[in-house]
């Protein structure tokens, strides 16, 4: 393991999408109240995404091909 | 008749962003508008609500494909408008009637968007994540304790298994001197918990999933923190992820 490795190296189209869902859903700012539609059962969701393991495993090795193509 | 349009929030800003969010495309395609109050930036777009209305947002935040589209056009509007200063951004799908609810939100909690960024000013979000790494081969006793290739097996497997274990327990202890350390380089952490193997796209079980609000000044530090544990935590491994916008130190349930 070389220093190097910790360069961040992932912006754009490469960041890992498992990292930036952690973050748009389950971070940033919340509003709550009559006037937003912002979603109360975004952690229901989270959930639900977190079981189609199947699909996200495809995705990440369909990014993962992407990544070694570059 | 026109279809129902919605105004998607992206985030908050102080009362100078204009030039830097105008023009850029966001979420669904349409230019990015601002809207002003209080002192503050708000930066939206419109949506319509065959896309994003409610019904329509809980069907597609199932569609994997969509969320992942959405969800880095949300995340390229935010790296573009923050270039020039802090913003704090929104949680995905924070959606308002029209332009005059926005408005009347960031007068109601301009004191929360002020703190904000405040806090998040001149400083960035960073990622460490650890996994176990891959145990060495378990080290087999050369003297047979019972003849045959059963016991042999047997014995093997629970060198194997037993190696696995010292090797998780090692690496959850690592991760947590990981964690605690590299605190002292930031101003704020959280952790979010470890993802699946699978999702993770990496097969070597996470045992760290944490975020920092880090300096930009001491940003170099960091990184070479992160270096340096990695050498002396041989039982983990580490990834730096960012910088990132200051998703994770914003929402009500923050640390800080």
């Amino acid at each position: 393991m070389t220093e190097r490795e910790y360069e961040p190296a992932i912006q754009g189209e490469r960041l890992a999408l498992v990292d930036l869902l952690d973050r748009v859903l389950a971070g940033g700012v919340v509003i709550s109240g009559d006037i937003t539609l912002s979603i109360a059962e975004v952690d229901l969701v989270t959930v639900s995404l977190r079981a189609l393991v199947t699909s996200v495993s495809a995705l990440m090795e369909a990014a993962e091909d992407t990544r070694e193509n570059i | 008749m026109t279809e129902r349009r919605w105004v998607w929030m992206y985030g908050v800003a102080g009362d100078d962003l204009d030039a830097r969010a105008s023009g850029a495309a966001g979420v669904g395609g349409a230019s990015l508008r601002t809207i002003t109050a209080a002192g503050l930036t708000g930066i939206v777009g419109d949506v319509t609500d065959r896309e994003y209305g409610e019904a329509a947002l809980r069907r597609n935040l199932e569609d994997l494909d969509w969320l992942a589209r959405t969800a880095r056009a949300h995340h390229a509007v935010l790296e573009t408008v923050a270039g020039g200063g802090p913003v704090v951004p929104m949680r995905l799908a924070t959606l308002f009637a029209d332009d005059a609810a926005v408005a009347s939100m960031l007068r109601e909690r301009a004191d929360d968007f002020r703190r904000a960024l405040s806090l998040i000013e001149a400083r960035s979000e960073w990622g460490v994540k650890a996994y176990v790494t891959k145990p060495a081969d378990p080290v087999v006793d050369s003297e047979p304790q019972a003849t045959g290739p059963g016991a042999a097996y047997l014995r093997r497997r629970r060198a194997a298994l037993n190696a696995s274990k010292d090797a998780r327990s090692q690496a959850l202890a690592s991760a947590q001197a990981v964690y605690a350390e590299l605190g002292r380089v930031a101003e704020l952490s959280r952790l979010y918990p470890p993802q699946a193997p699978d999702l993770a796209g990496q097969p070597a079980p996470m045992v760290l999933n944490a975020a920092y609000l880090v300096s930009d000044e001491r940003a170099r530090e960091f990184s070479a923190a992160v270096a340096r544990l990695a050498k002396s935590h041989r039982v983990v491994e580490l990834a730096l992820t960012g910088p990132w916008p200051p998703y994770s130190f914003v929402g009500e349930d923050s640390p800080g």
